[in-house]
């Protein structure tokens, strides 16, 4: 059984918004009943045609694809266009309290459908990603046959979530989640998405959210300390993470080791300058 | 709240005379069989019981059942063991809707250089012997066929096969995890050289299964290091579980009766009542013949996890044919062979009833699925127009 947050549930049992618009303003579309989930997204705009008044939607797909459309109804709601734009898939996962990472393709759903929207209602061509077989206007190559998912859409994906395994591209897409036969092309988007990108962005970004934040506080871990560590034959392990306060615990030939003092405020400090000032790091037998 | 459990081909509840029949041999009989001593010699004797009465069950002689772990440990020293004592032959044949146990095995070893034939299925989800008959051949070392379907219930002509196969003098392995209780078996009778069973599924707990070993079928041991159970499968065994396997499987023939009439007036009437009640809805194998218990139903323009939540709000545990409760984003592998439209194929839902169903239960199912269906319809951007028009 998922491990579903309660917001999740309870916007799966008591969906918010579900429905048509008729005089909707926008409309956009995105999946189908092959892949297994579909959503379309009605906007309603105020007569100056800035905000947004009124969003709904109609589903087809899982609990957590529900539970999305639902969220991001709630979300976009008294935004501007410019704004909603700006939603990421996180964010809608966020707002949920997080969801499976087998199921953050919902929020991409969400996020999708909401571009394929906007860029409709400004007379734009469909979006690349929108991977929706029958309509759709796909720029790129298709890599993922099973779901029609172009290569152009799959780096954007990989880029804005920084993904790093294939197995994490078809929780976020789907790609690969049918025949499998695209996995090595996906392993070869990966590459060049983190070839043409520096790993952990290079200044911190100004506002962070809690599920960003813990995002960059494993990425930098991972990516920037670990390594570090290794080659002193050490290694650590993340803990936890309660707000700013990082909890890890060392392992082979750092552990116990009486410089690892040092090494604690070594990884404060790197986690400082890459992810957020207010981080504090304690070192906890783990 | 109390639950209504209709997923008896996932897993089944212990029967009650089961568990006593078990229960001693944890704290108080816990010795070895293999011990010279009494202690152990005491436990030996039930183990023997058991091992006569897995085989009453099947029409088979106690010294053709070999002990393993469970259905997937069958399935796998089945076939891993006629590619051993077939060194020549390279061919391997199986169908498109076997268990994973079967299937996944029968791909590595595709991998390896065996050449693997995955038979495929009709719309009913039944078999067409004739490529059968084309497939087999001097090359083949096993044919591995399930008995009866664990998602549709469909189940095949296992003799017709038996036959067929026989003639070139492959082996036949058949995965009857799902119809050992529910379908009368004689092994005596019978063109089967292993076929495989697995306790859970007929009452007894989890982690013990069977493997059927026709005499004088040469068979190579998947697991080695020790005699037991003469040399075919070595580790201690799991005395307390071989044992309530031993009484589950006694108990499945008192019962057989029970599952294949009142059982299956349950399932029947679910059916009828479901399809009647609920538009666009296809039994999935409907045409086929197929166990007693199983109902799968396919429901168009809505997907199986939202569905099978919203009834487990209201205490009923289903499964979904379909992918994304085993992580899998394709919908089930036996639906797509069956060549199950897309429209329906991911709102698919197995009901599996058992003897401890009532006739209350089905009432309810009866009345709490429709709603669930119409709501998710609702909200569906699918099929809105072919709804309306048979409303």
């Amino acid at each position: 059984m998922w491990d579903y947050t309660d917001k999740v549930k309870e916007h799966f049992l008591n969906p918010r918004n579900v429905g048509a618009i008729d005089d909707a303003d926008a409309v956009g579309e995105v999946g189908s009943l092959a892949c297994g989930d579909a959503l379309k997204l009605y906007l309603k705009l105020d007569p100056n045609k800035e905000r947004i008044v009124d969003a709904k939607f109609q589903t087809f797909g899982c609990a957590s694809a529900i539970a999305s459309s639902s969220a991001l109804t709630e979300m976009v709601k008294g935004k501007t266009l410019e704004e909603a734009l700006h939603i990421s898939n996180q964010e809608i996962a966020e707002f949920l309290g997080g969801l499976p990472e087998e199921k953050m393709h919902c929020s991409v759903m969400g996020q999708e459908a909401l571009e394929a929207a906007i860029a409709k209602y400004r007379g734009e061509e469909a979006p690349a990603h929108d991977h929706d077989h029958e309509h759709a206007v796909m720029e790129g190559e298709v890599v993922c046959k099973c779901f029609g998912l172009t290569d152009v859409f799959l780096k954007k994906v990989i880029a804005a979530n920084k993904l790093t395994t294939a197995e994490q591209v078809t929780h976020f897409t789907k790609a690969g989640g049918g025949c499998g036969g695209c996995i090595p092309r996906i392993k070869e988007l990966i590459a060049e998405v983190m070839g043409a990108e520096p790993q952990v962005a290079p200044k911190r970004p100004e506002k962070l959210t809690n599920l960003r934040k813990m995002q960059l506080i494993q990425e930098t871990l991972e990516k920037e300390i670990r390594p570090l560590l290794w080659a002193d034959g050490g290694d650590l392990e993340l803990i936890d993470i309660d707000g700013g306060k990082v909890q890890v615990a060392f392992r082979k030939a750092c552990a116990g080791c009486a410089s690892s003092g040092f090494t604690v405020r070594t990884v404060e400090q790197k986690l400082r300058e890459l992810v957020s000032a207010d981080i504090t790091v304690e070192e906890v037998e783990g | 709240m109390k639950e209504i459990y209709v997923d008896n081909n996932a897993t089944t509840r212990v029967d009650d005379a089961v568990f006593a029949e078990m229960r001693p041999y944890f704290c108080e009989l816990y010795g070895n069989p293999s011990s010279m001593h009494f202690f152990g010699g005491q436990v030996q004797k039930k183990v023997d019981e058991a091992r006569k009465r897995v085989a009453a069950l099947l029409g088979a002689s106690p010294d053709e059942i070999i002990f393993t772990a469970c259905g997937t440990e069958s399935d796998n020293a089945a076939i891993r063991s006629a590619i051993e004592v077939f060194p020549e032959r390279k061919h391997i044949i199986t169908s498109r809707v076997e268990h994973p146990a079967v299937l996944t095995l029968c791909r590595n070893l595709a991998k390896r250089g065996y050449r693997v034939t995955e038979l495929n299925v009709d719309g009913a989800g039944q078999l067409d012997l004739q490529e059968l008959k084309a497939a087999v051949d001097e090359d083949t070392a096993i044919v591995s066929l399930m008995y009866a379907n664990n998602e549709t219930g469909v189940v095949f002509p296992i003799e017709e096969i038996g036959a067929i196969v026989k003639e070139k003098g492959a082996l036949f392995h058949t995965d009857a995890v799902q119809a050992v209780g529910k379908i009368p078996l004689n092994m005596a009778a019978s063109s089967i050289d292993m076929l495989s069973l697995s306790g859970h599924k007929l009452h007894a707990p989890k982690g013990i299964g069977a493997l059927y070993l026709r005499k004088g079928v040469p068979f190579r041991p998947f697991l080695v290091g020790g005699h037991q159970e003469k040399n075919r499968r070595a580790g201690t065994e799991n005395t307390a579980s071989i044992i309530a396997l031993g009484k589950a499987c006694e108990l499945a023939g008192t019962f057989m009766d029970d599952e294949n009439c009142r059982v299956k007036a349950l399932r029947d009437r679910l059916e009828k009542e479901l399809t009647a009640r609920i538009p666009h809805a296809r039994i999935n194998g409907g045409g086929a013949e197929r166990l007693p218990n199983t109902l799968s139903l396919a429901f168009e323009f809505v997907e199986g996890e939202a569905i099978l939540l919203l009834l487990s709000e209201k205490g009923i545990c289903a499964s979904s044919g379909s992918a994304c409760t085993s992580g899998s984003l394709e919908p089930s592998h036996v639906l797509r062979a069956m060549g199950v439209p897309f429209t329906c194929a991911h709102g698919s839902i197995r009901f599996s009833l058992s003897r401890y169903n009532t006739d209350a239960e089905i009432d309810l199912i009866i009345r709490e699925l429709p709603p669930v269906i119409k709501r998710l319809r609702e909200m569906s951007p699918f099929g809105r127009e072919f709804l309306a028009a048979s409303n």
